[in-house]
């Protein structure tokens, strides 16, 4: 293939445009592939097809154009073909597949995303987007002072809504994350000359002697890597050095950890079949992607105890025998990403990373990469695609990515919740870790406490605590409500009606009353809830959310919200009996012949909505 | 797109093993490699496929050929799963039959399947498909969205579509993405697996993705060398030759009175094969077959299009073009 410009613009960006990709992919090598053009230069040849930067980057150069300008314009996107030998309309393609990426010749320099998604539906984002509105301008339309604001899915900070993420270009601009946001605050963050602090994360327990995942916040600074290790840091990769590659394996699979990112996988089985491939080159993936409505634990993970997310993802590459690992961070969490770069600097200058990790002549290091603005990308082979500059559409399985995942290499993909028990594993050891929990589930959850309770925040319990424990433990209700339901797992997960609260919170006891803890939300809706109006969002987010490759959820999620929407006005489509027949064979072919968990779960919560007659049902 | 997708075996090599299963209670026989989708056309069982094509390596999109494997929980696309040893494959399962009607149903509530031939016509029918339970036609579709994953607001009364204008940007073929099915066919024969332009990609996300060329500029300020690969792949009629549609329009396109005659390029010297589709004596359409050793089916732009000079009248007779 020849590199071919786009003739629909006919240059190769700006100045300031060039400098941000450049920032990404270091300055052309030469005149012939975007460097300046002088005379001289131009009489040397050169083979620059051998030192194309890699196609991986490409993320990261359209988030750099988005950052410093604003959009990614047809210019740049010349510019980016150039550097990188790639066809406009393939970066045009992926670009465009982001939802906090601007495509176009211009954009306005600053973007407000209001969350207005299911848990800050219930702590005021309908007043905010309403008083947005009459500040700046219709969503979607820019202000006379360039502010343009649109409702956004979940930005992960549902105890403490309503939640805004504010993007600003400029060559020094940060992205800023608002909570418990006011129409004031918003205008404070746009004016801000850099990113105002973040409050820090709400975790109620803190100091509570039981806590195994959350046993370092608060009690770390996590910017401080001495802090980390008097805390007893790096002392878990000390004993995983001691055991081998093998005995951490093992270690984990007597444990009996499974993933805490959704799918309940056995880590230990994943870890051996990726450390058991032939192939040498294995990678690790740290998946910080957490965009489950409703989810905010991994943030908190991030925010507080970064140095133990790099300390975990080390000994998962110790296990499996990689080199290099990822942190793939969705690009919602700027506070996050600053955290974990920061711990992988100090990590590094160390020797906890680089080239002779802890002196004992092992190569391990990491790069965090983040989105750009799509759930599906925290599905594992998304995640993959992604990373690899390209769409971010899920490939179908098999092959699986322990044999075949990042850059078509065996890869070991692990939530942040579940890394984290690894350091616990190797801390106390499998049989103690084991001894909390349930038999066919050991040790301790993160749960997302968002919604209606006296104290939102992230609580750690162990597997079989009961719902209405769980929730007692946040506070429980405001005096003299009462309960309506509960969205368990997200949107991909289901409600359950005030008869689950004594349901213990394990794998069995759930899926007996058809829910999942998935990434452990539990959004509580007492009798003031519009639960109509959660339905709707849910829908809309799988619609939304779709990559669009298959037809059961492209199509089918559209279907779904249509259908939604009739049953919310109470304008059924023939009776209500006949819509409801549609929804069983919609959500029948989505779960079936969908390629990946997004459009197979997707018809989960409204079904459960229905079952328990809340759209008239 | 997978990086990765296991094919048919293409190569002729001597299989190593072969691999026992069952198909729909029938043992067969198969060497390894071989995808479900061969099998069951090995067997005369008819399989459904819509974004499959013989000369591309399958994408596994479209969830026409889903079939149902025991002990799977979702059900498996046929086209790109090679069948293993033991395996118990269902091809008419209930479970099947409902997936394959929602997806034909599906597609039909939201595109134009009007040309997509007769093996779609007959599926709509043997399966089922009722586009119109989805309710009345939206008036338009096909808005672009500003930005991925931020839609407008649903009142469900009526079904989105991608009703969209054709475009008509070039003199060679046209493009009517409100047939389209985002089968993908087109982006991998322009790309990889035959063209090696990339001209074109699939853009925007969810119901929103589409075929575009960057910043969806016109085809003459794309990269797009009119080779007319992604018109031959196409399997819906949203990708036409400019003589069939302009036939089409004026009501003049009659596949009965057409001829294919084979013949070779006069261009260059590969050699590639011709199918001349004439209409009325004139050359309408040129087609390579699929199965061909050298064209697998694609053509460049002088064979595809440079068939203009048959048409000139030799000197002195009278000039009958259009
Ligand atoms: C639509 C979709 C979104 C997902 N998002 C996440 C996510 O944000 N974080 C995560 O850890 N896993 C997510 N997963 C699950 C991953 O595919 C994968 O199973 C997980 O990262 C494996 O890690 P674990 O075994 O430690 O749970 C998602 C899955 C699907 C289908
Ligand atoms: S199920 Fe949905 S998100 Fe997953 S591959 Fe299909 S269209 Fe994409
Ligand atoms: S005509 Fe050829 S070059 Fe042009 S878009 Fe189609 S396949 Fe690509
Ligand atoms: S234009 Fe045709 S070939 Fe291309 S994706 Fe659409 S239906 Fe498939
Ligand atoms: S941040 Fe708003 S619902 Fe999660
Ligand atoms: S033909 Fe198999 S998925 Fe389309």
């Amino acid at each position: 293939m020849e590199t071919s410009l786009s003739a629909g613009a006919a240059d190769i960006g700006t100045a300031e445009e060039r400098a941000a990709v450049d920032e990404i992919l270091s300055p052309p090598p030469s005149p012939w592939v975007g460097g300046e053009r002088s005379p001289r230069a131009l009489h040397v040849a050169r083979r620059d097809g051998t030192t194309l930067p890699p196609r991986s980057l490409l993320l990261p150069a359209l988030r750099a154009l988005e950052s410093r300008v604003g959009v990614v314009s047809p210019g740049a996107v010349n510019y980016l073909a150039v550097r990188m030998d790639l066809p406009p309309a393939e970066i045009y393609g992926v670009a465009a597949f982001y939802a906090l990426l601007d495509v176009g010749e211009a954009a306005p320099p600053v973007k407000v995303h209001v969350c207005d998604d299911v848990a800050c539906q219930l702590s005021g984002a309908g007043g905010l987007i309403a008083a947005l509105r009459e500040r700046y301008a219709d969503e979607g339309e820019a202000s006379l002072d360039g502010v343009q604001w649109h409702r956004s899915p979940c930005l992960g900070q549902c105890d403490r809504g309503p939640a805004v993420l504010v993007q600003r270009a400029g060559a020094h601009a940060a992205d800023i994350e608002v909570v418990a946001a006011t129409r004031e605050d918003v205008v404070r963050a746009i004016a801000a000359p850099g990113p105002s602090p973040t409050p820090p994360a709400v975790v109620p327990q803190v100091g509570d002697p039981s806590l195994v995942v959350l046993r370092h916040v608060g009690r770390v600074d996590p910017t401080d890597l001495d802090s980390y290790r008097t805390a007893g840091g790096y002392e878990s990769l000390r004993r995983a050095l001691q055991l081998g590659p093998e005995g951490v394996v093992d270690w984990v699979a007597d444990a009996g950890l499974a993933g805490r990112g959704g799918a309940a996988f056995p880590t230990g089985w994943k870890w051996r079949a990726v450390a058991n491939q032939a192939d040498r080159t294995h990678y690790v993936v740290a998946n910080a992607d957490e965009s489950e409505p409703g989810t905010f634990k991994d943030r908190v993970i991030m925010e507080e105890d970064p140095f133990a997310v790099v300390e975990a993802l080390t000994v998962a590459g110790y296990a499996v025998g990689a080199e290099q690992g990822y942190i793939y961070i969705r690009a919602e969490y700027p506070l996050a990403a600053a955290r974990l770069r920061h711990a992988i600097a100090a990590a590094r200058q160390r020797g906890f990373l680089g080239d002779d990790v802890m002196g004992r002549g092992l190569r391990f290091d990491i790069d965090v990469r983040q989105g750009a603005g799509a759930y599906i990308c925290g599905e594992e082979t998304a995640l993959f695609n992604s990373l690899e500059g390209r769409r971010g559409e899920p490939r179908n399985k098999p092959p699986f990515p322990t044999t075949h995942g990042l850059f078509g290499k065996p890869t070991a993909v692990n939530n942040i919740e579940t890394l984290m028990n690894v350091l616990a594993i190797l801390e106390f050891g499998p049989a103690r870790f084991r001894a909390v929990g349930t038999p066919d589930a050991a040790g301790t959850r993160l749960f997302c406490l968002s919604g209606a309770v006296a104290r939102p925040g992230l609580y750690e319990a162990p597997f079989g605590t009961r719902l209405g424990a769980l929730i007692d433990m946040a506070g429980g209700l405001m005096p003299g409500r009462t309960l309506q339901g509960v969205l368990l797992g997200g949107a991909a997960g289901s409600f359950v009606g005030p008869t689950a609260l004594d349901t213990p919170l394990a794998p069995a006891d759930l899926k007996a009353i058809g829910a999942t803890l998935g990434s452990g939300v539990v959004v509580v809706f007492d009798d003031t809830a519009n639960l109509t109006g959660t339905v709707l969002r849910i829908a809309r987010f799988f619609r939304d959310e779709s990559c669009g490759q298959c037809v059961p959820c492209r199509v089918g999620t559209v279907r779904q919200e249509e259908l939604v929407a009739r049953l919310a006005a109470g304008r059924p489509h023939g009776t209500v009996a006949d819509e409801l027949r549609l929804f069983r064979d919609l959500a029948q072919v989505m779960r079936d012949a969908s390629i990946c968990g997004l459009g197979q779960t997707a018809a989960n919560a409204v079904d459960s909505a229905l079952r328990l007659g809340w759209l008239g049902g | 797109m997978a990086a990765v997708r296991p094919m048919t075996r293409t190569d002729g090599a001597f299989p190593e093993r072969s691999v026992r299963a069952t198909i729909d209670g029938r043992a067969v026989t198969v060497p390894e490699g071989t995808t479900i989708l061969a099998a069951c056309r090995a067997e005369g069982t008819e399989v459904p496929t819509l974004c499959f094509l013989e000369n591309l390596a399958p994408v596994n999109v479209c969830r026409a050929c889903v079939v149902e494997v025991e002990g799977s929980r979702a059900l498996v696309p046929a086209c790109s799963r090679p069948l293993e040893a033991d395996m118990v494959v269902s091809t008419r399962s209930e479970r099947v039959d409902h997936s394959r009607r929602m997806v034909l149903e599906l597609l039909a509530s939201s595109v134009d399947m009007s040309l997509a031939g007769p093996d779609l016509e007959r599926w709509l029918e043997e399966y089922g498909a009722d586009p119109a339970r989805h309710g009345p036609l939206a008036p338009t579709g096909a808005d672009r969205q500003a930005r991925a994953g931020r839609h407008g607001s649903v009142a469900g009364e009526a079904r989105a579509t991608l009703d969209q204008p054709v475009t008509i940007d070039n003199e060679l073929y046209v493009r009517d993405y409100s047939r389209c099915i985002l089968c993908y066919k087109c982006v991998e024969a322009c790309g990889d697996q035959a063209q090696h332009t990339f001209a074109i990609a699939v853009a925007g996300r969810g119901f929103d993705a589409h075929i575009a060329t960057e910043f969806d500029v016109a085809l003459p300020d794309s990269a797009c060398v009119y080779c007319g690969n992604c018109v031959a792949v196409c399997p819906t009629g949203a990708l036409m030759f400019k003589s069939e549609y302009d036939l089409r329009q004026a009501d003049d396109w009659d596949a009965s009175r057409q001829t294919v005659t084979d013949t070779i390029c006069p261009y260059c010297g590969v050699g590639c094969t011709l199918e001349l589709h004439v209409q009325d004596n004139r050359i309408v359409k040129v087609t390579s077959p699929m199965d061909h050793e050298v064209t697998h089916g694609h053509l460049c732009v002088k064979g595809r299009f440079g068939f203009d000079f048959v048409h000139v009248p030799p000197p002195g007779a009278e000039d009958t073009r259009r």
